[in-house]
């Protein structure tokens, strides 16, 4: 007989349309960076990790350039906020709320997000 | 129609010409609501709207026109403004009070604002009209210039001497062509600069392979060629000149035509009449801009005249009584020409009575300096001419008795000129953007330059104030990395490498600003520590695999997906190839790949062979073909050795006296992976003939009959440096000792992002002192500089087969986390000359250019 190893998975899950998806296992995520998720109706959500263990979720899209790539930036905090730098240009952006922090009149879209054991 | 909540009809303002006052006035006139309480008719002739003609040039330098762009569609959008594009206004009927425009459409206004600029003066020659003459105005001027200089030319000819013309001619050179200038009047820049001025500018552009004829006029276009194009031109002074293209760039002329068909008054020389309000004899017409003819009785060809009038019209129609008058404006430019830096401001010429030069010339060093200065020892005015450092400083002073002796503000610092003027010394109400008109007082009143650019719009227009600016916004005190750190990464560098600090997270916490201890950190300070990290790795103690751990997580995304992104987000691989020498089995794999994989092949400028396109989830796939093949990484991602270039040397040239290409291969296997604070390139030349450019180089070696000469700081890229000899006929183990030592000292002591170039200027004591410490050992440090890199060279693994090997490190690279099969569909190419490119993303936010 084996003894199954104790183990709990915890899933990351994003809100869409129709409920809470599930992204992946938070085992994925490397805290500081990022993973792209595929949804549903075909967006891109680019998920993060912090180092307190926080997840966000933005749309993938680079709204400077339109390439999706959000997800490869570096993340880091200003003024306590968490953002992400976008890879291509470094414009950051709010993780919470998508704003964008050099450019007011510039925001991604922000997912609800949740970790389920 | 327009309406306002009563509907009402609303009047209506109609604008002619959207170039950059054009658009300026655009703004203003919402800044004073005028959109709100008017319909905005705008009619721009171009095919696109308002962009940055001032900086029209950088496209040469890769700025796209959508980059130039000064519009913003939301902007229109949202002040509700009607924009019409290739749409020129053809008649003005005054009696209707209706505009016509080419199309057959009619616009009535209650208000009409002329901005229709300028056209270049083509002078009466005969075959000025010839294929291969052109005028630089328009991105359509450049399109054209650049087609033909393509398919026709190898030679160009530039008409003019001035601003314009050598801002042509640099595009000339630029596009490879043999330039020459020719300029009627004795000296360049005849406006803006004096005979000193002049000679220090032809000293330096004649030394940057440009060939200058002044005091000479054209006479005629010489049209014999295929199809009657261009093939010369005939010079006053007999001379023939021969050229495939000529640009002509000798001045121009305001573009009135419209206002003079209404019946406007001009003057005499051109230019729309106007009062201190911008209003033409007509009230309800305004001129603004390069067509209009100031109040003061100039025609001001520079955009900061301009942008006040469009102010100044904005406000009187505004009916905004303490609104601004337009009397006339202050002529100051700063130019980077050529990459010279050319100023003047003030009474640049001296014209004042009793006015009294201070004059400082370098004719070696093409640097010319002079201020005037007024009977009761006030600035005038002065012309720089090399060196511009101190020109936002010393304009903002103009008009008042500087607070140190005048000659310390032209000598160069150093030569017995301690009085560095701050700006500090600066009066609140001096002006320190003169483009926008904004006062240190008014800047002081903000934290940060994206606040002021915002609040002011100081630093938007020419951007020579900036730096200005960035000295007199508060500092946070230190002169630290980011905010998260207030060391410096010389300070990091050192703390790492004592306290044997291996992970970034403790760096912070401990060593960290209060504030931001706990934090994420920023993406200036992960990637500098983690090359930090990396470049200490079998010292200190850590992982040298740039992947690992929490190492992973610092890395900018090329180095986290060991690849370039590219502005699609495809990547690009770039195997090593040491010396540039490879095996047609080598090739040939490549060729395969890159045909397997449809990648776009490219030679590089290091010698090597980039394939463009992969998308993530390829990148290993493609990786695990070319480490079979014996292939690894190239770094071309990392701050670390890019390449050694080599020339063919003494195996086969018959001027070679040593083995270059082994030099060379030995050299970059040796430095292979090494992380430092910027990348780093180097090339081996067989002979004093330098076929593989070693000058230019972080590290350059030639070789001499007697060994190996070494040269350092050599750098290309934007602000060119040639290398410094730093020891001479070496052996092959005296070279490596020294270059081991002068890199982990570079590592040890510059700063992010600072190559080797930057870093030699930069540094106390300059060369002498690096030679000092890596010739003489006068720090007594060389034996540990040495360790450091013999450490280096036996733990270097190459990173691509580490990767391959390890099944948790190859999870990452996915499209989608949820999906590993899926392909990001975003990523798409279109063909081009048989192989294919990025078919860019639709932008959602048009025009929102990253200035
Ligand atoms: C591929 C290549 C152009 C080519 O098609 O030939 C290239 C491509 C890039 N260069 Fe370069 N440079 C390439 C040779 C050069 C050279 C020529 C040379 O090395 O002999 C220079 C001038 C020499 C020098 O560096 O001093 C050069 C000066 C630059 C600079 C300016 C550096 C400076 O100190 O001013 C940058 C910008 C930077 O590094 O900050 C740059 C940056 C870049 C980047 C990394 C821009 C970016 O961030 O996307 C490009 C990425 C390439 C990619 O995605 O794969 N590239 N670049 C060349 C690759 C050589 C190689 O085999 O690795
Ligand atoms: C290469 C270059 C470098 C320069 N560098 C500098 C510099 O360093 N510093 C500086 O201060 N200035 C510089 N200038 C000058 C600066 O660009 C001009 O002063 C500025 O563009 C003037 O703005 P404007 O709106 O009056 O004219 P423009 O920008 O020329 O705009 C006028 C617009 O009106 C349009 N138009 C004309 N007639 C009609 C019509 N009937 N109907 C509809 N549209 C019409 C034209 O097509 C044009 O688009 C430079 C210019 C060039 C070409
Ligand atoms: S540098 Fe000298 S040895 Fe090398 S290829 Fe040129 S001429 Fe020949
Ligand atoms: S002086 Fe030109 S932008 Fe400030």
């Amino acid at each position: 007989m084996t003894i199954a190893p104790e183990k709990t998975t915890v899933l990351v899950q994003l809100a869409v349309a129709d409920g809470w998806l599930t992204v992946c296992e938070l085992s994925r995520l490397t805290p500081g960076r990022g993973v792209a998720a595929l949804l549903p109706d075909g967006r891109q959500a680019a998920v993060f990790l912090d180092r307190a263990g926080r997840v966000f979720a933005l749309d993938n899209t680079d709204p400077f350039t339109g390439a999706a790539v959000l997800s490869r930036g570096l993340i880091g905090s200003a003024q306590g906020r968490p953002f992400v730098a976008s890879p291509l240009l470094k414009q950051r952006f709010d993780l919470g709320t998508g704003r964008c922090l050099e450019d007011d009149g510039v925001a991604v879209r922000a997912y609800e997000v949740r970790t389920v054991a | 129609m327009a309406t306002d909540p009563a509907g009402k009809a609303l009047p209506t303002l109609v604008l002619v010409g959207h170039g950059m006052v054009g658009q300026r006035f655009l703004e203003a006139a919402a800044e004073h609501g005028l959109t709100a309480t008017h319909r905005v008719v705008v009619l721009c002739e171009e095919p696109r709207p308002a962009y940055d003609r001032v900086h029209l040039t950088s496209y040469f330098s890769g700025t796209t026109p959508e980059e130039l762009s000064l519009t913003d569609p939301e902007f229109l959008d949202k002040h509700g403004i009607e924009l019409h594009v290739g749409e020129p206004a053809v008649a003005v009927d005054r009696a209707t009070r209706t505009v016509h425009a080419r199309s057959g459409r009619r616009v009535p206004y209650d208000a009409l604002v002329l901005a229709t600029g300028s056209y270049p003066f083509v002078p009466p020659v005969p075959g000025k009209d010839a294929p291969g003459c052109f005028v630089y105005r328009t991105i359509e001027d450049l399109y054209a210039i650049e087609e033909y200089a393509r398919r026709h030319a190898t030679v160009g000819a530039v008409v003019g001497g001035g601003l314009l013309g050598l801002e042509a001619a640099g595009a000339l050179q630029g596009l490879g062509l043999a330039t020459h200038i020719v300029e009627f009047a004795p000296r360049l820049m005849p406006v803006q600069v004096d005979e000193g001025g002049g000679a220090a500018l032809l000293k330096t552009i004649g030394d940057m392979g440009l060939s200058v004829h002044t005091g000479v006029g054209t006479q005629e276009i010489v049209a014999d060629g295929a199809n009657g194009a261009v093939r010369g031109m005939k010079l006053s002074d007999g001379s023939q000149l021969a050229t495939d293209l000529v640009v002509f760039s000798a001045g121009v002329r305001p573009r009135d035509q419209l206002a003079r068909d209404m019946g406007l008054s001009v003057g005499e020389r051109g230019g729309i009449a106007v009062d201190a309000q911008c209003r033409t004899s007509d009230p309800s017409v305004f001129a603004i801009g390069e067509c209009a003819l100031a109040s003061d009785g100039r025609v001001y060809g520079l955009v900061a005249p301009g942008y006040e009038m469009a102010l100044t019209a904005a406000a009187a129609l505004a009916d905004d009584a303490c609104g601004a008058s337009f009397t006339g404006a202050d002529l100051s430019t700063k130019l980077k020409l050529l990459g010279v830096d050319v100023a003047s401001f003030g009474d640049a010429h001296g014209t004042a009575d009793g006015c009294l030069d201070v004059v400082y010339a370098d004719s070696r060093a093409g640097t010319y300096k002079k201020l005037v200065m007024g009977r009761e020892g006030e600035l005038l005015g002065g012309i720089l001419v090399g060196d511009a450092e101190a020109y936002a400083t010393l304009r903002a002073l103009t008009g008042t008795v500087p607070p140190v002796a005048p000659e310390s503000l032209v000598l160069p610092a150093g030569a017995g000129a301690p009085a560095q003027l701050g700006p500090d010394a600066l009066p609140a109400d001096a002006v320190i953007c003169s483009c926008h008109n904004v006062t240190k007082g008014e800047i002081c009143a903000h934290a940060s330059l994206p606040e002021v650019k915002k609040c002011t719009k100081a630093g938007t227009g020419c951007g020579s104030c900036v730096k200005l600016i960035g000295q007199l916004l508060p500092r946070s005190g230190d002169d630290g990395l980011c905010g998260c750190f207030r060391h410096t990464r010389q300070e990091l560098y050192e703390i790492v490498r004592v306290k044997r600090v291996t992970s970034f997270a403790r760096l912070l916490d401990e060593h960290g600003r209060a504030e931001a201890r706990g934090g994420e950190g920023c993406e200036v300070c992960k990637p500098t520590v983690g090359s930090i990290i990396a470049s200490l790795a079998p010292s200190i103690g850590a992982d040298g695999y740039v992947l690992e751990g929490e190492q992973a997580a610092l890395q900018d995304t090329n180095d986290h997906f060991l690849a370039n992104l590219q502005k699609n987000g495809s990547y690009s691989v770039v195997p090593r190839i040491p010396g540039g020498e490879i095996t047609p089995e080598k090739l040939i794999v490549i060729g395969e790949v890159a045909r397997d994989f449809g990648l776009y092949t490219k030679i590089t400028g290091g010698q090597r062979i980039d394939l463009f396109g992969a998308r993530v989830e390829q990148l290993p796939l493609i990786w695990a073909r070319l480490v079979d093949a014996g292939f690894e990484s190239g770094h071309a991602y990392g701050k670390a050795l890019r390449t050694v270039k080599s020339c063919v040397g003494q195996t086969w040239c018959r001027y070679g006296v040593q083995d270059s290409v082994r030099m060379a291969i030995d050299l970059e296997l040796r430095y292979r992976g090494l992380r430092a604070p910027h990348k780093l390139k180097s090339a081996v030349s067989g002979c004093a003939r330098e076929c593989a450019e070693a000058q230019s180089k972080d590290f350059g070696v030639i070789a001499t009959a007697n060994g190996w000469n070494l040269y350092v700081g050599g750098n290309g890229g934007m602000t060119p440096r040639h290398a410094d000899l730093l020891a001479q006929d070496l052996s092959d183990a005296e070279l490596i000792r020294l270059i081991d030592r002068f890199l982990m000292f570079y590592a040890r002591t510059a700063d992010r992002l600072e190559r080797t170039a930057a870093w030699l200027d930069r540094i106390e004591g300059g060369l002498d002192h690096v030679r000092d410490v890596v010739v003489h050992d006068a720090l007594g440090i060389c034996d540990e500089l040495e360790a450091l890199m013999r450490a280096h060279v036996a733990h270097y693994r190459d990173e691509w087969s580490a990767t391959l090997d390890d099944p948790e490190r190859l999870s990452r690279f996915v499209s989608f986390v949820n999906a590993p099969g899926t392909p990001d569909p975003t990523v798409r190419f279109v063909p081009e000359r048989d192989q294919l490119r990025p078919e860019l993303p639709l932008i959602p936010l048009e025009g929102l250019a990253v200035r």
